[in-house]
């Protein structure tokens, strides 16, 4: 169903080769009728997992597993002069220990070490040790010496761009030149503009708390190293497990077969990959190592804090005449791969705006790396371009959703290309106004303290098309039924069950007679990252051109055995039907009897995204919040969404989804923040305690309206991705209806009781004066 | 695994009755219930999340009330009765509280789901018919990252309205 075209540039050493896969499926017409695809089925590994039987990485167990644990800096910035580990060695249960003194060097960072001697924040990896159980690994740990010899720090963001700042590197604490981003004229638009806007944002450093921490389990037999991974990415990890030690890839096995969430962090290899394996092969046996959340929330990633200076101007009848933005996010100690936080993306495209402006900088500071954390960049940026709109629309005294529905933008204007879908935002703008009652809309009135207020935001999404390259199998058994394969990942959010659905409708097949298989390198082909919320939409057409290959050569011996051309064929329930009917047909079961020992196989891969258009995501929000100006508490009432997925293969995942989306979102906006004792370096909540996530207490009510456009032209499926989008637009529209509700803008998230109360009490001794 | 261990001696015996089964075994004082169950026994199915007694993702059910095993010593828990996510269902036969958490697609990546669970068992064990405030109570103190709660609030009332239904039915026959 797909053929590799190879481009080929140059001769020789020189010459350029270029895959390029040809996809020769016809996507579904935007009326399909499915018998599979489109229903709210239950998740396949439900079973498994409200009985505690879904095996997670931290519940594998093999025979003589030791437990590690990892030794972490107390600085924020130090070097290490002396480290000396023989009494942790001695001690009795301990099987193996690990440092700078006697690790192999192995890159890391770019620019650092697995084991460095100068550390460059508070959780950095100083030594490893595995033992007979964790207990004694955590005695082992606290018998290793270390001389530090301390070294100038800073956490602060601003502090970090002064002229005079302690060096988080030699080089300074810009991470590489500014992002300067231009079209047309910026400046001139701000001179022409009727009104304009200048406000300057602050989002916070967020934490991604996966349930699950990151974490690994490594084996050795002989030369094969299994890893049993908490990860996004089985295919990433082994190729960075296998360049770090050295391997080939073959002789890596990745394994994750259920996760307890990512969220963008367990995109990439961390240290502890490498640690587990290296302190496996040192012990001899088998060895778990898991984060503990202090670490957790300290080394492995955080979505970077930012400064936004945002600049709107607009015509009197509130046309876009220049976007202008100057960002800063606070990126860490180190850089590390995966998906960046592109916060200018979103001023580029999701306004119709011939004049903007973007200047971006990424910043050093003595804390955890930054990592894309679910809608990297653009959850960052929504807070304060949607909030700007906001006051734009205020200063215009016009309706906030008809501002933006005045420059609406129908092409992507980077790529200069129009989207696949040109009304996805306005399906968007249609149902959340339809189903809050826009037009005639009516605030509560106040009671006793409590304002009641609402708020809107709109937004765009870079990802969710899919990225392809990835690949699935299909064996058709004997017996009909059929096994699925592919080197993807289910991270949590229902990939094994969407997926199976693609396959058992193309397949013509209940969804009982498939069982679906993922995760695991060493079983299936390749297939990317989970991130991007692009799994669905690389992975499904990759399964449609598997099941459309192994559905060929059924029908072909079908009809050979019913004397009935292929083209008068079809599948449908188990059943091989002749012109749409039972009659005359003959159930796949009995085929397959026919064809045995044989069994059937097909292969699929993911087509290329379209060349000439854009595939994009949208969705636009409306948040109904309580404010007690007594209090500063802002209480969330109400959310009404709608996202713009392209087709919904199974809407109760979706729902699902969006509802989480949002729920993340609420915290974003009201309560997560990592919170840095600047003085020290110290994080002082990398915790569950003080950093708040949402509890079911925090939760309003949802109303999500399905959009359910199929987006024919974005992959032969039509669906778009859904796990990142519901995020972005929440803590706008929750700032935006804070705004609303009692008048004051906070520009800086969360909009925790301590800020809402101090700008309650601006705003009274301004008016009071 | 760990009475094996070289520092077998700072090992205590102690008998814990889990999912109405009898486990002797060694541990060290200080080795919490969750690991016990997790380390000793592999009953994996409770899980470790916060280590501190903030998230509930360890919550079992001892007797009768629903407690965090990350704040319970292994030690302390001798001749109580505790039950876990694994004794949650009769042999291949699920509990109506689980069948609800499938049908209300409650639960995504699901590492909660066994303190959830385990939590409205408790609330179960102790309401005939509780109320949605009740439900809702009974998991405020489990973090669920994915944000599943609404589903998880429609599961636990879907659940009690089904046992509700059973009871008053099993009264008339």
């Amino acid at each position: 169903m797909i053929t590799i075209k190879v481009n080929q540039q140059g001769t020789g050493e020189d010459a350029k080769i270029e895959l390029v896969e040809e996809e020769r499926v016809t996507s579904w017409p935007a009326d399909a009728a499915f018998a599979v695809v489109g229903k709210g089925h239950p998740r396949l590994e439900g079973r498994e997992k409200v009985t505690g039987r879904a095996q997670y990485t931290c519940d594998v167990r093999r025979p003589r597993q030791a437990y590690a644990l990892v030794l972490r800096s107390p600085h924020p910035h130090a070097r290490i002069s002396r480290i000396d580990t023989s009494a942790a060695e001695a001690l009795p249960g301990v099987h193996a220990v690990l440092s700078s003194a006697n690790a192999p060097e192995i890159e890391w960072y770019g620019d650092s070490f697995l084991f460095d001697t100068t550390v460059r924040m508070i959780g950095d990896e100083v030594a490893a040790v595995a033992a007979e159980s964790e207990e004694i690994a955590q005695d082992a740990l606290r018998l290793i010496e270390v001389a530090y010899e301390v070294l100038p720090f800073v956490t602060n963001l601003d502090a970090a761009l002064a002229p005079d700042a302690p060096r988080v590197r030699p080089d300074g604490n810009l991470t590489q030149e500014p992002k300067v981003y231009d079209r047309g004229d910026a400046e001139a638009g701000l001179a022409g503009a009727n009104v304009t806007i200048d406000a300057t944002y602050r989002t916070a450093a967020a934490l991604h708390n996966s349930l699950e921490p990151h974490g690994c389990t490594a084996s050795w037999e002989g030369e094969q190293l299994t890893l049993w991974n908490s990860t996004q990415s089985v295919f990433t990890v082994r190729q960075e497990v296998a360049q770090a030690l050295e391997l080939p890839e073959h002789r890596v096995r990745v394994i994750k077969e259920h996760m307890g969430g990512g969220f963008g962090a367990k995109q990439i290899s961390w240290k502890q990959d490498v640690i587990a394996a290296l302190l496996s092969r040192e012990a001899g046996r088998p060895v778990q190592l898991m984060l503990d959340r202090q670490a957790e929330n300290l080394a492995v990633g955080n979505r970077p804090n930012t400064r936004q200076q945002v600049r709107l101007g607009a015509k009197r009848d509130g046309t876009l005449t220049a976007i202008w933005a100057d960002i800063a996010q606070g990126r860490g100690a180190y850089l590390t791969g995966g998906e960046a936080s592109n916060v200018s993306g979103m001023y580029q495209t999701l306004y119709k705006c011939p004049n903007v402006h973007t200047t971006e900088i990424s910043v050093y500071i003595n804390t955890g790396p930054a990592v894309a954390f679910r809608a990297p960049g653009h959850v960052e940026a929504s807070f304060a371009l949607e909030q700007a709109m906001d006051e734009l629309a205020l200063e215009l005294e016009m309706d906030p959703v008809e501002l933006r529905r005045r420059n609406y933008a129908e092409t992507d204007q980077v790529e200069d290309k129009p989207f696949t879908l040109p009304d996805g935002l306005r399906y968007c703008y249609d149902k959340v106004t339809e189903e809050i009652g826009w037009d005639a809309y009516q605030r509560p009135a106040p009671v006793g303290a409590k304002r009641y207020g609402v708020g809107f935001a709109a937004h765009d999404w870079a990802a969710g098309s899919g990225h392809p390259p990835g690949y699935a199998w299909i064996e058709l058994n004997s017996d009909g039924t059929a096994d699925v394969v592919t080197g993807t990942q289910d991270i949590g959010t229902g990939t094994r069950t969407g997926l199976a659905q693609v396959a058992a409708e193309e397949l013509g097949l209940p969804l009982d007679q498939i069982a679906f298989h993922l995760g695991d390198t060493g079983t299936g082909p390749y297939s990317p990252v989970s991130s991007g919320s692009a799994t669905q939409a690389t992975i499904g057409p990759a399964i449609r051109a598997a099941a459309l290959d192994v559905k060929a050569k059924l029908l072909e011996i079908a009809s050979t055995l019913l004397e009935v051309p292929v083209a008068r064929l079809d599948v449908r329930n188990g059943v091989v039907l002749v012109d749409g009917d039972e009659r005359g047909g003959m159930p796949v079961a009995k085929v397959m009897e026919q064809v045995a020992p044989h069994t059937l196989q097909g292969q699929g891969a993911r087509g290329p995204n379209p060349s000439d258009k854009v595939v994009r995501p949208f969705g636009a929000q409306f948040a109904e919040v309580e404010v007690d100006i007594e209090t500063g508490e802002v209480t969330l009432l109400r959310i009404v969404s709608a996202h713009d997925v392209g087709r919904i293969i199974n809407p109760t995942l979706v729902d699902s989804q969006i509802i989480g989306g949002i729920i993340q979102g609420t915290g974003f906006a009201l309560t997560e923040e990592r919170i840095v004792d600047h003085r020290l370096g110290i994080v002082l909540n990398p915790n569950l305690e003080e950093y708040k996530v949402p509890t079911i207490a925090d939760v309003p009510l949802i109303t999500n309206v399905h959009v359910d456009v199929p987006d024919t032209e974005a992959n032969s499926t039509g669906a778009k991705g859904v796990g990142e989008p519901p995020l972005i637009p929440t803590a706008p529209a929750i700032a935006n209806a804070v705004f609303d509700a009692v008048g004051i803008r906070v520009r800086t998230s969360p909009l925790t009781r301590q800020r809402v109360l101090d700008h309650l009490s601006e705003m009274q001794s301004r008016e009071g004066a | 695994m760990s009475s094996t261990s070289s520092t077998a001696s700072l090992h205590v015996p102690v008998t814990l009755n889990i999912n109405r089964q009898q486990h002797s075994m060694f541990v060290e004082p200080r080795r919490t219930l969750l690991d016990a169950l997790r380390q000793n026994l592999d009953l994996t199915g409770t899980k470790k999340v916060c280590d501190m007694g903030n998230c509930g993702a360890c919550t079992v059910v001892v007797d009768g009330r629903a407690m965090y095993a990350c704040l319970l010593l292994a030690v302390d828990c001798d001749g109580r009765e505790i039950t876990t996510i694994e004794g949650v269902a009769t042999g291949n036969q699920l509990d109506p509280l689980q069948e609800a958490f499938i049908e209300a697609d409650a639960f995504q990546c699901g590492f909660c789901t066994s303190g959830q669970i385990m939590s409205l068992r408790a609330l179960f064990e102790q309401q005939q018919d509780p109320t949605d405030d009740q439900i809702e109570r009974a998991v405020t103190g489990i973090l669920c990252r994915c944000g599943a709660y609404p589903n998880i609030a429609k599961a636990g009332r879907l659940a009690a309205d089904r046992r509700a239904a059973a009871t008053r039915a099993g009264g008339g026959s």
